[in-house]
């Protein structure tokens, strides 16, 4: 089928990781530029074309610093933000374990350079979970606008509480008790990856996840989630994290796929490995093929997965787009709830939500984005 | 060759149908722009508004691409919507299709305060006599954009009536020429007190009441690429039946109005707060208080006139 754009359906990818033609007029730069903001990755893009020295025209030249400028803005409120979160929780003793972009950015680990950060995700055991909600409320952090059901769809079925939002800063904590909800047909104890955590070696008091359950958890909820605003970011997470930690331990796969047969998540890794090595070249060590593939799904089955990922993984860009990409990501969508719930859960749990969309409680319906 | 071709020398169904297919190209100050939208509201009053400049090249590189398009797809033809689209995703709620112009303007806005931070952006009015700048921070409601369109009539260059363009290099203020929004009663009052001035069509019933947005003079924009030195700072505050009244305001509290009154001075980080200290210095800074047009003019006369 010849290509309705320009461009390759994913350029972005492959000039983020280096390996793209890069574009070569205005016009293709612009759409790149554009692509790129789509998936919040501009001050990323900006990163790669200052490191290859590339030759972009002035008007990309100017938005790409102000994406920097905006990011190194973020940057410094996160790290003051995550100061405050950890500062909180130590009023009830309780040391975190922080989840994605915080844990990169509070351990200065690659993917925190350039990144763009939303909410701060936090780790904390089970019975841990109401006097940490108590110390973040204690600090501002609250329940904004959780409708008493979706207060039980988290606080009964989730990983997750539901979001919470400090009352001026605007900041978003998600407090979580373990990586993937305890209803879905993934089972991962929270407290087998608490106990495994290690301290920050560059800030004290801070906790982060084991670099291969950090890898794990990042891909899982890469694999296992409906909306994929940020799937190239975490792609792309996952691809510096890979590369940062087998640099610095030359059996880092070896430990990596151990770990995710134990904790149950090879399925989500051979997904992410297949999505990584597609995009950016072997990455598996060959004696390990066949490990990974232990997690592969049935031909029907992987073909499907692997189309479906392919387009979650592409920016959602008018210029990425390309027939059937609506149908993927609406599968994409099912998918994650599929593995959420069990049906007897899911079913009930749609309709509700459906409802609740089409005839909004007076009190949400003021919430709307400017 | 002939004389340049301009928007206004279009014809109308020939712009509209630019706007529906290619994309209008339309540079205002730095930036240039490529505008989409079927809306034919928007069509009449981007030729009436920006009607005297030129058509650019189509190979002319955009700085954003830009569409007010439909709403859904449902409402299309019954309670026609507006949207603005960017990057391939809706920015603000939808509007009534009317306010299609409006949202227009807003939308520019909106993509040069949150992209262009080689340029510090106050939310301002903007004006200078000669290479000297007058800048006009105000909150909403104030009159800012009242006293801005009437200066624009009486001697002052107009560059901007929202956004303040500081170069952040080295603190020039920098012309955006785009159409000066009026809202409500002011509408009137400056019909009245610039009879020659060009205006387009009202839109009634936005979040900001009725909404008309007066051209740039031509020979206003025929300067678009000439900075100034911002030289006073003004806070115009309307009050009916007051008397006209200009009092000295510590620059300590410029500075910090201005910070507050910045889009992205948080991005800039300590040069935002240097740079606008060194604009702030060279600044004679004041509070303004007016209720007369014809005499709130005359006070910015004699202030002009001690600019040597």
């Amino acid at each position: 089928m010849p290509a309705p754009n320009a461009l390759t359906p994913n350029l972005l990818c492959a000039v983020l990781m280096g390996r793209g033609p890069t574009p070569d007029s205005a016009d293709a730069w612009m759409q790149l530029l554009s692509q790129a903001r789509r998936a919040n990755l501009a001050a990323r893009l900006a990163g790669v074309v200052a490191a290859s020295n590339l030759d972009v025209p002035y008007t990309v030249r100017w938005q790409l610093d102000g994406a920097c400028k905006a990011q190194q803005h973020m940057t410094r409120l996160m790290r003051l933000e995550i100061r405050r979160v950890v500062g909180a929780l130590r009023s009830e003793d309780l040391e975190p374990v922080l989840l994605k972009g915080a844990a990169y950015l509070a351990s200065d680990l690659p993917p925190a350079t350039s990144r763009h950060f939303g909410d701060i995700d936090v780790l904390v055991l089970k019975s841990d979970l109401a006097s940490a909600e108590a110390a973040l409320m204690g600090g501002g952090w609250i329940n904004l606008d959780a409708l008493p059901y979706d207060q039980r769809y988290y606080r009964e079925w989730m990983h997750e509480i539901p979001p919470l939002t400090h009352i001026t800063r605007g900041s978003v904590i998600d407090l979580h008790h373990t990586i993937v909800p305890p209803t879905s047909v993934l089972r991962v104890e929270g407290a087998e990856l608490l106990a495994k955590s290690i301290r920050s070696e560059h800030r004290p008091g801070i906790r982060i996840l084991q670099p291969e359950d950090m890898v794990l958890h990042n891909m899982v909820h890469l694999f296992t989630d409906g909306e994929f605003d940020n799937g190239l970011r975490d792609l792309l997470d996952l691809w510096d994290l890979l590369r940062h930690f087998s640099r610095l331990d030359g059996h880092f796969f070896d430990t990596l796929l151990a770990r995710s047969k134990d904790l149950g998540l090879s399925r989500p890794l051979y997904h992410a490995l297949h999505h990584l090595e597609r995009l950016s070249g072997p990455m598996v060590p060959v004696h390990l093929a066949a490990l990974r593939d232990e997690g592969r799904p049935s031909l029907p089955a992987r073909l499907l997965m692997h189309w479906i990922l392919s387009v979650g993984l592409r920016p959602q860009h008018p210029s990425c787009h390309r027939l059937g990409d609506g149908l993927a990501r609406w599968m994409l969508y099912v998918r994650a709830h599929w593995l959420r719930m069990p049906l007897r859960l899911l079913v009930p749990h749609l309709i509700r939500k459906a409802w609740l969309q089409r005839f909004p409680p007076p009190a949400s319906k003021s919430g709307t984005a400017a | 060759m002939t004389e340049a071709l301009t928007l206004g020398k279009l014809r109308l169904p020939d712009l509209a149908t630019l706007l529906r297919e290619d994309g209008l190209l339309l540079r205002t100050g730095p930036f240039t722009f490529r505008l989409r939208s079927p809306h034919a509201v928007l069509a009449r009053n981007v030729r009436q508004l920006y009607g005297t400049m030129p058509v650019l090249a189509a190979s002319t590189p955009a700085d954003f691409d830009l569409a007010i398009a439909d709403g859904a797809p449902w409402r299309r033809f019954w309670r026609r919507q507006c949207r603005c689209e960017f990057d391939g995703k809706s920015v603000f709620e939808p509007l009534p299709a009317a306010h299609a112009y409006a949202l227009l303007e807003w939308s520019m806005n909106w993509c040069i305060s949150s992209h262009a931070h080689q340029y510090l952006i106050v939310h301002a009015a903007v004006l200078a006599r000669g290479d000297h700048g007058l800048i006009l921070p105000a909150p909403p409601g104030s009159g800012k954009s009242t006293l801005c369109a009437a200066l624009t009539h009486h001697g002052w260059r107009l560059l901007s009536d929202e956004l303040t363009l500081v170069d952040m290099q080295d603190g020039r203020l920098w012309p955006l020429c785009r159409p000066v929004s009026l809202k409500n009663d002011s509408i009137a009052v400056i019909r009245q007190f610039a009879p020659r001035a060009v205006f387009g069509e009202v839109t009634h019933d936005t979040a900001k009441g009725d909404v008309v947005h007066m051209a740039v003079p031509e020979e206003h924009l025929l300067q678009v690429q000439r900075p100034v030195r911002a030289r006073w700072v003004v806070y115009p505050r309307y009050l009916a039946g007051a008397a006209t009244q200009l009092v000295a305001r510590q620059r300590a509290s410029a500075v910090l109005d201005l910070a507050r009154n910045a889009f992205n001075f948080h991005f800039q980080g300590p040069e935002g707060f240097e740079r606008l200290c060194d604009l702030v210095e060279a600044c004679d800074c004041y509070d303004f208080s007016y209720s007369q047009l014809s005499e709130a003019m005359s006070c910015f006369d004699v202030l002009a006139s001690g600019a040597g």
